[in-house]
Formats: C-alpha cells, structure tokens, sequence
C-alpha cells in the first residue's frame, strides 16, 4: 500500500511539475527495477532536472526484453534504465540502440562500459553468483564447506546441491556461461555433467535456491549474492560463499533506444545515470555498482567478491545464449526423469 | 355430367410460405448473433492466432549469403561463394540445424575447415536480399554492402535467421527428448490420478448415499473444501509434510515428493470434488425395484454391486473419469510447485513462454496439449449422449437401510479422506503462522506482509476479489441471457446448433493454452482490441471465456425446466419477449443464476492456468501471487496467501447460502403450495 501511495504521490508531483514547467519533456523509460525502488530513482533525478518527466513502464527483465523486441520496428520507449547487459546485447544486435558516450562515462570502471566507442549502453551495478551454504543443515549431514566450483562435484554433496534452471533463470543462466568461460567449452560442460549428478533438482527462479537453502531444505543453494545476505540478516544459518575460481555476474544497464524524438532529453537521463550520485542510490540496492570507490559494503555480503567477479564476456553470452540453452535442455533436461 | 377436375400442373404456384419474423425474433436472433460474436472473438480468434503462430519458424536461409575469401597477404581473387555452397562442400549443418527460434544465431566460420583465428586472410560477407541480417559482434549489418574482415573479427560473425512458415517447430519438438518426454508424464501422471481419484471418490459417494453413517453433511461440506482453493496450494502443503524438512518426511522412505508422488498426491486433492459431486449425483437417482428384485432373485451384495450399482452409476464414472484427467493433465500449478524435474506438458508451456521468451515453442506444445484434452472431452460427450434416463415415472427412490458393521465401516473410511482434506488446508494455515520454518518456530503474522515480497502484495488480494466480482457478474450476465437465447428463441435452428457448439468449446481448451492464445491474438498491435490488453478488461474476458461451458449447462438445465408455453403466452399477450425474460425467467431461474455467479466467483479466485499469460504489474492477482511466491522461494507467504483465498471463497459460500436463502424465500414463494 504503501508503495502504491509513494509512486501515486510521484505521478502526482509529476502531474504538477508539467503544468507549471511548459517546457516539459516526457521520457517513456522501460525498466526492470525493483518497482518500490523507481520512485526513487526519478525523485532524485526531478531534483537537478525538473523538466523531464519520466513515465515508467516496469516488468520483470525477460517480459521487458521480449517487449522491446517486439517493438523493434515502432519502438515506444526512449530510454532503457535497468536491465541486464546480456538482454542490451540483444537489442544492440538487432540495431535498436543509440551509441552515445554519457559525460563522465571515464569514471566509470571499464568493466561496465560497452566495448564499442561510442558505447551502445553503460552499467549501473552488478548482481554477482555466489553459493548459499546452510551450515545447520550441513553438519547435521556431516559436509565440509565447499570453497570452490570444483568442490561441489564432489559425491559427498549428492542429492545436497540446488541450482536454477537457466532456461526459466537469468541467475541460472550466468552461472552456466561463466562455467563455460572459466573452465572453457569443453571443460564447462564436463563440469556441469559432474555437478548435475549432485543437483537435487533445478528451480525456476534464482532467488529459490538460496531461499531453500536458508529454509534447510536443500543446504547447498547457487543463487546470488545479495539474496543471501538478505536470507542471512533475516535470521538463517547461512554462510555465503565465494569459489575460488571466480563467480558469474551480469548488470543492470542504461541506453538510449534508437529513433527515440526526444534525443536530448534522453541524452540529459543516460548522463545522471552514470554520476557519483546516481550510483550511491543503486548502492542502496546492490552492493557492487558501476562508479568505482562509491560503493558501501552491505551487510552480510561476503568478502573478495568484486575480486572474484569473472571478466565476462557479454558478448560471448548473449551470441551462443540459444545455443547454449540448448545444449543444456537436451544434456539435463532431457534426463530429468524421476529418480 | 362432368365435375370440375383440377389439373395440378395448370395451377399458378402459390406463394412460399415462410414464418413471419417478429420484432421479437428479430432482438431475440440479433442478442445471440451479438454474443456468439463475443464467442468468437474470445475463443476462436485467439485459438487460430496460436495456431498460427505454430506453423511460424525461423530459418537461417544460407542462399542469402555471399563470401569471399582472401588469400594470405589479404588479396580477393574474385570467387564469391554463398552460404548454401560452403555448406554444400562442408556439410557441416544439417537441414535441421538450420531451423532455429527468433533469438537463433550461427557462427560461420565453420564453412572454412582451414579457419584459424591467427591467420592473415581476410574475408568479406554480404547480404544478397533486402531482409538479410548478420551480426560482427553485437553490431547488426543489414545492408547489401561487402564486409571486410580480419580472421579474428570474422569468428565473431554470426548469421541471423529468416521468419518463414513449415512444420518444422513440430519437428523439432518430437526431436528434443526432453519435450516428447513430457507427453509421456503428463498422460502417466493422469492416468494415475483419474484412478486414484475416481476410485476414492466413488466410495465416499456411495457411503454418503447408500449408508446411513452419521454427519454426512459434514462430510459433504469438507468434501467440497478444496475447490476453494488454487490448484497448487495442496503442492505447498505437501512440501511442509513430506519436504526434506518436512514433518511426516519419513513416511515416505526415502522417496522425494518432489515428482510424480507429490504431483499424484496433490491432484487427488483438488480433482476429488469434481469427481465426487459428479458421481454423488449419479449414485443419488437410483431404481429401488432394482435392489428388490436383486434380494428376492438371492443375490450377493457383492454381486448386486456389480450388476446393479455399477451398471447404475457408469455414466457418473466415466464422466468423472474424463473430468479429472483433463483437470490433472491440464493444470499447471500443482507441477510447478512440486513437480521437482518431473516436466510435463503445462509447465513446458510455461518454461519455454515465460521462461525462455520462445512463443512459437510455445504455441507447439498448447497444439499438443490440446489434443487430449479435447480427445476426453468428445469421448465423454458421446458416452454421455447414449445415456437414457434411468429413472422413470414408476422408480421407487432407493432407500438405504442401516447396517451398524458397513456404516461404521464406511464412517472410518470417510474420516480417513476427511482429515486428508482438513490436513492438507491446516498445514497450509500452520506454516503461514510459523516465522521461519524450521528453525523459529514462534508464531508471527510476518508471512501475511505480503508487499515485502513478489508478487504484487495485498493489491493483488483486493485485484482477485475486484476480478471474481467482475467475473461473477458480467460472466452470468453474459451466460444466462446466452443460455436462454439458444434456449427459448424460434427457428433458427443451424444458428443456435452453432452457437450450442461455440458454448461447449471452452471446457475442451486448457486454460494455459487460452491464455497464450490471447496473447497472441490480444498482444498484436494491428488488433483494434489490443487496447484491454494487460488491463483488468481481458482478465475478466478470459475468466468468463475459461469457465464459459459449466455455467452454460447450468442456465440450459434451469431453463429446460420452464416450459415454452410461458413465451407463447406472453406473445399472445403481446409482450415483449425481454419484458418476459425480466420479469419471469429470470426471478424463476434465480436459484441456478446465484449458482452460476459463486461458481464463476469462486474460481476466478482460484484460477492461475489462464491468467498466468495475462496480468500486468497493474492487475497481479492473488493465485498468482501464491505461485510467485512460491517460485521466489517465499512458500510460507505463499501458502498464507493461498489459505487467504480460501477464506474469502468460504465466505462468497457462506454469504452465497444465507442470500439465496433470502431471496429465494421471497421470489420462490409460489414453489410451495
């Protein structure tokens, strides 16, 4: 309820800035941002530019991705703020993004800046893999604490291991292609033919392995980071652990979609996204974000992940993403009979 | 003399005779005209779009590319050789390789067996048709200009495909294991449950109809308890009781519930009303004279159970049967929650719509769902059709005698499903209260702050309520006046058979596959209707739709019994036929209208199948909201949302029961004499 009153309230300061500026722009901005945190975002952006008006339109990142693409020949939105870098490749392959270097995109660690200059989008913050381990549970089956990726295929873990699904998760999905670049081709699948031997079973979302790992049900869940530090400060026996070989990520990203008439505008929004300030608001949410030094630690995230964080390869996930998935479906899925 | 003889064929032919349309036929054709329209364009539309989209493929068309190869110091020689030549000499991709999704890509380097990305030659690639598309990288090339690249920038070129039409989605479906798999399940998983389920509920029937054990009302009223509940709510239940932490888990011995045991358990749970209010009725209506004649011919009762009761009841078990494996082969919720890895067709649709983004997969696997859902549904019908009446004018109703050892018996047995029922729904209730299953076991109202977690928060409590009252209202509207258009208007006659048709399709249709065929249908910009989508509007149309053939055959089946001399009267009156459905039909009919609002109220609430496709941030609602919660990991939310509906259900009943006493009371006065 209350979110529906804080977001009523910001249409309704909205519907007042337009009738007193006259020189309003509205900017139709896509998102895949927590709903209560949008309200957020565009009062801090009203304050240094009060004549843009921002109407969002929220979803969650696949039914946005699928929108936008659907789209492609009419395109509706201006501007994309917050969704993952993989659905931007996407767009950006299919020629719906407007390069554009934001000012003071330097600042920013190269990391989360598109390769192409001028950029096509620019990141905001990451949401990083990372393993939930119930240690309650855990003992009471006599297991060690894994430390690596390798670790978990051992027999010990049978039965005692959750991961989402990467056809249904995103989560899921970065896992696989991290595997597939951490340990190679060939490697990532013989790893995950391991692993699938101790997998309990795979979950649609990928906030469910961890949820059930604090719940005790399964005690070791693949999920990310910052969903277990929320489990943990909700009061469950979890340790959140970082293997050793590095841990997939993917971020949210900001971009101009091509076409859009109200280019300045959208040029003045993909600016604030990328300051100081825009990101110590995303900071409140996640605990790695784009602008370097801005970042305060969140509570119960687990040291070294930024260092743990794999050089991924955006490219290389979103373009074998079918094949990928594909390949997984008839490995696991296919197999996934009752046991 | 001669007599005046008619020579017929001299006669001038007389006029055609035709019935005389009154302005009354004429309203009376154009309502039904009107809603057979809505027919129409809620169901058959949307089916024919999703059929379509079936047959829509994507195919990278090789033809449409042209290559040229350098030699080491960067030189062309001029050969240009196309994508369908290079894989002529390599055969590298098979004809089913090329057949992709809308998101397929295709490395090219393969067509060079001696490709090494280190080398010096250079390559060039082009598009030959307007339409042709390839990326370098993540940079979309679409023109017809040459494209020079290095060998290290060329591996990154990957071809795009072309959107064409063929069978080939079916193809590659019964070609994926995992998919065809799925077929296997569901038929398995429904079987098995239809016996489960049928075998259960038919001795609860019969005790309740042919014993004389005590509390039957009681029993009749927990037996109808989980239609008031969504589909997976008794998933969430069984993971707290047979889960890995769970409280009964060791019953199971070792076996996961996660899979056909918990998908079977729970189907037996929400399909067991259906079955047992179906056969209940046809174990009610039976021939006395029957068992008489049984006992003086020195029958067994075993015997006479078998050539009286069985016989007498095999159109209520076979309809119920069929009911219950459509129910199951067709749910969704229930699977996702607890069916672990064991996939089936309804989640398939879900993983590859909402999972993978892939429609076209989608759309396949409704088709394929489709077909024995409507494949049970024409063979009920046709059992059905050859049912006579079974009891006649001379029957003396059948009266149980009391037998202390069978009715003690069959009150134990009773229990026994009893406490399965009101087990179930306390669990749910228990993990609601709990704070954190299992290691704070102290009771808390956290689970109920439903706005901290996914799913649209109590706004999606209130949306479900404002959907069900929608529903209930429009949705009878709708239906009755349908039901007496077809019912009680003259001639005609292809015109009602068809619309009789249009009424009984919805109940052959999954929901899931009605909702993604409205997405289809409803989500294309060039539809003028595309405007209600993702509003409340099309929620309420696909509910209605959905749930469209039970209140049908309930309006039908009230309106049967009034006979057609109340509209000869009224014409000969001179009274317009509507003024007649107002101030008659409806109040006489009231009774069965009450019925078939709860009925469309009461699974508006409990629906996810249908709507699942449809609701916008805007319009969550709450049995969506339990399966997102579920699926985020919240299950103790979920399960305190799930028992909210249930509530709320019990008191539309309880509200339904004391309004039509009420009314009824008031407007079915001349009943008594």
């Amino acid at each position: 309820m209350k979110r529906k009153a804080s977001i009523f309230a910001a249409a309704a300061a909205g519907v007042m800035l337009a009738t007193s500026a006259a020189a309003e722009t509205e900017l139709t901005v896509y998102t895949a941002v927590e709903a209560e945190d949008l309200a957020r975002y565009a009062e801090k952006f009203n304050e240094s530019h009060p004549d843009i008006k921002i109407n969002w339109v929220r979803d969650s990142t696949g039914i946005i991705t699928a929108k936008l693409l659907a789209e492609r020949d009419n395109p509706q939105a201006d501007v994309v703020w917050g969704l993952a870098a993989t659905s931007l490749l996407l767009l950006k392959s299919e020629g719906m993004l407007e390069a554009y270097a934001p000012a003071g995109v330097d600042k920013l660690d190269a990391k989360f800046v598109d390769g192409d200059n001028p950029p096509a989008w620019v990141g905001m913050d990451a949401w990083v893999a990372s393993v939930c381990y119930n240690t309650v549970e855990a003992e009471k089956n006599g297991l060690k604490p894994p430390s690596s990726w390798k670790d978990l295929t051992d027999p010990m873990y049978a039965g005692h291991v959750i991961m989402p699904n990467p056809n249904s998760s995103g989560t899921g999905f970065l896992d696989v292609s991290s595997w597939l670049q951490l340990f190679g081709e060939e490697g990532g699948w013989e790893y995950m033919d391991a692993l699938h031997e101790n997998i309990a079973r795979y979950t649609h979302s990928g906030s469910k392995p961890c949820k059930l790992a604090a719940a005790g049900e399964i005690p070791i869940g693949v999920s990310f980071a910052f969903r277990g530090a929320k489990s943990k400060a909700a009061g469950a026996p979890l340790e959140i652990i970082v293997p050793s070989e590095g841990v997939g990520w993917d971020m949210e990203a900001t971009a101009i979609v091509a076409g859009t008439a109200n280019l300045d505008a959208a040029k003045t929004l993909v600016d604030f996204t990328v300051t100081k300030e825009a990101n110590e608001m995303y900071n409140s949410g996640y605990a790695v974000v784009a602008y370097p030094g801005v970042a305060k630690p969140v509570e119960h995230f687990p040291d070294g992940l930024l260092d743990a964080m794999i050089d991924n390869d955006f490219e290389f996930a979103a373009n074998n993403r079918a094949a990928i998935l594909k390949e997984w479906q008839s490995r696991y899925d296919g197999k996934s009979e009752a046991k | 003399m001669s007599s005046p003889t008619t020579n017929l064929t001299t006669m001038p032919e007389g006029p055609v005779i035709k019935g005389k349309i009154s302005r009354d036929d004429i309203i009376m054709r154009s309502g039904m005209i009107v809603i057979a329209l809505y027919l129409i364009a809620t169901l058959v539309f949307p089916l024919y779009a999703m059929l379509s989209k079936s047959f829509s493929t994507y195919r990278f068309e090789l033809s449409q590319y042209e290559f040229q190869v350098s030699d080491e110091v960067g030189v062309f020689d001029g050969t240009i050789l196309t994508g369908s030549e290079l894989n002529a000499q390599t055969g590298v991709y098979e004809d089913l390789d090329l057949s992709t999704g809308s998101d397929g890509r295709l490395g090219v380097t393969k067509f060079f067996p001696d490709f090494s990305f280190r080398s010096p030659v250079m390559y060039q690639i082009r598009n030959t048709a307007e339409t042709g598309r390839f990326l370098v990288g993540s940079t979309l090339q679409d023109s017809t200009e040459w494209v020079t690249l290095d060998s290290n920038t060329f591996r990154r070129v990957q071809l795009r495909p072309m959107k064409s039409t063929g069978m080939d989605n079916f193809i590659n479906y019964f070609s994926t294991p995992a998919l065809f798999n799925s077929i296997k399940n569901s038929l398995w998983i429904a079987v098995v449950s239809t016996i489960v389920t049928v075998t259960l509920a038919f001795w609860f029937a019969y005790a309740l109809n042919r014993s004389c054990m005590r509390y039957k009302g009681v029993f009749r009223l927990v037996a109808m308890a989980p239609i008031l509940v969504p589909s997976l709510l008794p998933g969430i239940a069984l993971v707290y009781l047979f889960g890995n932490q769970g409280m009964l888990k060791e019953l199971l011995f070792g076996a996961s519930i996660y899979g056909p045991i918990g998908i079977v358990i729970g189907s037996v749970f929400f399909t067991f009303p259906h079955a047992f209010l179906i056969i209940s009725t046809a174990l009610a209506i039976s021939d006395g004279r029957l068992y008489e004649a049984a006992t003086s011919l020195r029958s067994t009762p075993w015997r006479t159970f078998w050539t009286v009761t069985i016989p007498g009841a095999r159109y209520g078990l076979i309809s119920a049967a069929f009911v219950v494996f459509n129910l199951v082969i067709t749910d969704f919720g229930l699977p996702k929650v607890i069916g672990g890895q064991f996939n089936v067709l309804a989640v398939d649709i879900y993983k590859q719509v909402i999972g993978q983004q892939n429609f076209e997969m989608g759309a396949v696997v409704s088709v394929v769902l489709v077909v024995p859902a409507i494949l049970a549904f024409a063979i009920d019908r046709m059992v059905q059709s050859k049912q006579v009446a079974a009891l006649t004018a001379r029957s003396v109703p059948y009266q149980p005698t009391p037998n202390a050892k069978t009715d003690r018996i069959f009150f134990v047995y009773c229990c026994f499903v009893a406490f399965f029922i009101i087990g179930l729904l306390a669990v749910c209730q228990f993990a609601a209260l709990i704070k954190f299953w299992p290691y704070d076991l102290s009771l808390s109202l956290n689970n109920y702050n439903f706005d901290k977690m996914d799913g649209g928060g109590w706004a999606s409590y209130f949306n479900s309520i404002k959907l069900g009252l929608l529903t209930a209202i429009c949705g009878t509207a709708v239906v009755f006046f349908g039901a007496y258009l077809v019912e009680k208007s003259n001639g005609f006659r292809t015109g009602r058979a068809i619309f009789q048709m249009f009424a009984m399709l919805p109940m052959a249709i999954p929901g899931m596959v009605l909702g993604l065929a409205y997405i289809f249908f409803f989500n294309n910009p060039s539809n003028p209707l595309n405007a209600i989508y993702g509003t409340m509007a099309i929620l309420v149309i696909c509910t209605v739709t959905h749930f469209y053939t039970v209140s049908h055959l309930t309006a039908v089946t009230a309106l049967k019994q009034m006979d057609r001399e109340f509209e000869s009267v009224s014409a000969s009156l001179k009274q317009p036929t509507l003024k007649l459905f107002s101030r008659v039909t409806v109040p006489v009919c009231l009774p069965a209208v009450l019925d078939i609002s709860i009925y469309l109220f009461v699974n508006a609430m409990t629906t996810v199948s249908a709507v699942v496709f449809l609701y916008s941030p805007k319009t969550t609602l709450a049995s969506i909201a339990v399966l997102n919660m579920d699926d985020a990991g919240d299950i103790a939310p979920a399960a305190a949302m799930g028992m909210m509906i249930f509530y709320t259900n019990a008191a539309a009943r309880v509200i339904h029961l004391l309004a039509s006493r009420g009314i009824l009371k008031k407007t079915q006065a001349w009943r008594a004499r």
